[in-house]
């Protein structure tokens, strides 16, 4: 692909997590250029979201580097990921339950007026306005989001990531909790932020998702890379088989193959 | 608008029922249902005990003695509002409490005088007082505070350890002596005939009171007119406005109608050559008290902290999902370290008061405050589930123990039946919220 010619948005470089005694990121390393989707797949305990956490900054990695538009970065908590322009959608949500849509999609960069107050009238004008375009149907402003529906807590995670002029972002699970017709509205958006140059790693269990979306997929198995594949030149099929197998398509035997079908 | 109580009928959805019911009327004026509530219940408090004293305990000078005597308490259970809604506690306030009263008798008896040479007659010597008080809080606060914040120790030990080491090294600091005689101006902290603004300067805070309710709900109707967002209806704003105002000139004019004691009033007059005492005597309004002016100012900043300042909203977030907020890219621990940081700040105001009160310091000065300012704060609704709580519950919760309290003494009930009444109701209190909340959620 053309992309190859180009500079990185940003590259991580043999990144080592470790708990304890479990490894569960290992030597991993994996790229994301300007205006592509990367699908990130693999069983339960992969490592994908860790491998992630580490790019967000909520997780420290044991090892390795990472690297934005080339550059050699420290990444040690989410203000400097943020500071990046990178950009995370959590597959908790990450929302403060008790307050209402504004004080979660500005939390921790709250507006103030020139005295440091917070001007909770213009904050809930922009919620309104990015939520006009996700979510056209909110109106709840003044409730705490734990009163809010599934896609609605959503819609509100997504609004923080993306208000904030994202380069780089990372949807963990964004269609999990949610209905059809939401989960339509989430794979336009994610249409919709690429054309405009957005980087996005996209983690999924949905296969179809991916495929729909990715340009690229890695498929992570007990902590490493499996192997990154375009999407162009490999089947659903295959995939799964990486992702349950652990190995390339190349390397499974015709047994482990018919136990795939079997399972299947 | 990070008060779960607050619920506003101007996001669509949430509108009440449109029928002409008390709650759908009460819900168009967005007043905090859980407050409007507290305030019935006070006043209900505080109504039974008229009528069983035969009108006796309506008189102003039960009334500002009972104020006088929650100032303490509520001070610290607005900071205390603050320590609960970040899911840690502080069990260490009595105690702080009274090394900083004891702080204060030496400072002015011992201390300034002998160590830094300034005698009683030096100019404004109970503010460097009262500014060296404020330090030993924020300090001690700030040990407590990197202790629970940055070393990891739960904020339930590390004040249960301030709450024996502190009490021990009061002590220590007088080597057991009770001390007294503080300077007159600082006297006045605590209250007192003299130790109030007066009759002209209570109704001048009256009426700025007055301005600042009317000026507030114009400009948050004009803020929100700017945006097009919906805004309460003409009524409830006059409404509003009417009521608060009423309630703040009540208060005032209530205020004014305690009167200085004949016996202080002569002696004050005849010192000072007022001229011939006129017929029924001095009639010298005391007007607000300077604890509960200082209540009030301490109960509207940590308002604006909780509810205007990035810092409060940090506090919210932390105590509804402590890992949202930093994820968030909020410096959680810096804003536990602060919260007690507030907090000793907080606890060397009331010692403040309760060293003037006394006009010294015993080594028990704030002994159980701990239980009375978290039974307060629980009292005025907040959660020990964290996220939840407002400041001015807290204060409500203050006085609604300091109620039961005064108004039992008053019937005659001894202080261990004054302590099973406050149990008992602080446990139906919290109950009846759960019941509440369960019903509507």
């Amino acid at each position: 692909m053309a992309v190859a010619q180009r500079t990185s948005l940003v590259e991580m470089r043999n990144i080592n997590v470790a708990f304890g005694g479990v490894h569960a990121v290992r030597d991993v390393s994996i790229e994301l250029y300007a205006g592509e989707v990367v699908g990130l797949v693999g069983g339960n305990g992969a490592g994908k979201s860790t491998l992630m956490r580490v790019l967000s900054g909520a997780q420290p990695a044991d090892s390795g580097e990472i690297l934005v538009d080339g550059k050699p970065t420290a990444i040690r908590n989410p203000r400097d990921a943020k500071a990046l322009n990178i950009e995370t959608i959590y597959q908790t949500l990450a929302l403060a339950d008790n307050i209402d849509a504004p004080g979660n999609l500005f939390l921790g960069r709250e507006l103030t007026t020139r005295l440091g107050i917070l001007d909770d009238s213009s904050m809930e004008s922009e919620t309104r306005k990015v939520m006009g375009r996700l979510n056209p149907n909110f109106t709840r402003f003044a409730m705490p989001v734990k009163s809010l529906s599934g896609g609605q807590r959503q819609a509100v995670a997504i609004a923080r990531a993306v208000y904030f002029n994202a380069r780089i972002l990372i949807m963990d699970e964004p269609t999990a909790a949610l209905g059809p017709a939401e989960t339509a509205q989430v794979r336009n958006l994610v249409r919709q932020l690429k054309d405009e140059g957005i980087g996005i790693f996209l983690i999924s269990h949905d296969i179809h998702d991916v495929f729909d979306l990715s340009e690229r997929i890695s498929v992570m198995y007990h902590g490493r890379i499996v192997d990154t594949v375009n999407k162009a030149d490999v089947t659903p099929d295959a995939v799964l088989g990486m992702i349950i197998l652990g190995k390339k398509p190349g390397e499974v035997s015709e047994k482990e193959l018919a136990e795939i079908e079997l399972r299947g | 608008m990070t008060n779960v109580a607050d619920a506003a009928p101007s996001s669509g959805q949430a509108t009440p029922p449109a029928g002409r019911s008390l709650r759908g009327l009460l819900a168009q004026t967005e007043i905090d249902l859980r407050l409007f509530g507290m305030l019935l219940a006070l006043g209900l408090i505080l109504l039974t005990f008229n009528i069983l004293s035969g009108g006796k305990f309506f008189q102003p000078t039960n009334m500002v003695t009972l104020a006088v005597q929650a100032a303490g308490v509520a001070v610290i259970a607005t900071g205390m509002v603050l320590v609960i809604v970040s899911r840690n506690i502080d069990l260490s306030v009595g105690s702080l409490v009274g090394f900083i009263a004891m702080s204060y008798a030496l400072l002015m008896t011992d201390w300034l005088p002998n160590l830094l040479g300034l005698s009683a007659d030096f100019p404004f010597r109970w503010v460097i007082a009262l500014g060296l008080g404020v330090g030993i809080g924020a300090l001690f606060g700030a040990l407590q505070g990197f202790i629970i914040a940055y070393i990891g120790v739960p904020s339930f030990i590390v004040t249960l350890g301030g709450l024996l080491s502190i009490r021990g090294a009061v002590y220590y600091l007088s080597n057991g002596a009770a001390v007294s005689g503080l300077d007159p101006a600082f006297q006045l902290i605590g209250g007192g005939a003299q130790g109030s603004v007066g009759g002209p300067i209570t109704w001048i805070l009256g009426i700025v009171g007055c301005i600042a309710i009317v000026g507030l709900l114009i400009n948050g109707r004009r803020q929100r007119r700017r945006y097009g967002f919906p805004v309460r209806p003409i009524w409830a704003e006059t409404l509003l406005a009417v009521i608060g105002s009423m309630a703040v000139l009540g208060l005032a004019a209530f205020a004014n109608a305690n009167l200085w004691p004949q016996g202080l009033a002569n002696r004050i007059a005849s010192e000072q050559n007022w001229g011939p005492t006129p017929a029924g005597g001095w009639q010298i309004p005391t007007g607000f008290p300077y604890p509960i002016v200082l209540l009030v100012g301490v109960t509207l900043v940590m308002s604006w902290i909780a509810t205007r300042r990035r810092f409060g909203r940090y506090v919210y977030a932390y105590g509804g999902n402590p890992d949202a907020a930093e994820l968030a890219g909020i410096n959680t621990r810096r804003t536990i370290l602060k919260i007690y940081v507030l907090m000793g700040v907080l606890c060397a105001l009331a010692a403040a008061i309760a060293s003037a009160r006394l006009n010294g310091a015993t080594l028990d000065v704030g002994q159980s405050y701990e239980l009375y300012v978290i039974a307060a704060a629980v009292i005025g609704g907040t959660s020990f589930a964290g996220g939840i709580g407002t400041i001015p519950g807290a204060v409500l919760g203050a006085f609604v123990l300091q109620s039961l309290n005064y108004g039992l003494s008053f019937m005659g009930v001894n202080s261990p039946g004054q302590n099973v009444v406050a149990g008992i109701v602080l446990i139906l209190a919290v109950g009846l919220d759960a019941l509440n909340r369960r019903r509507s959620s």
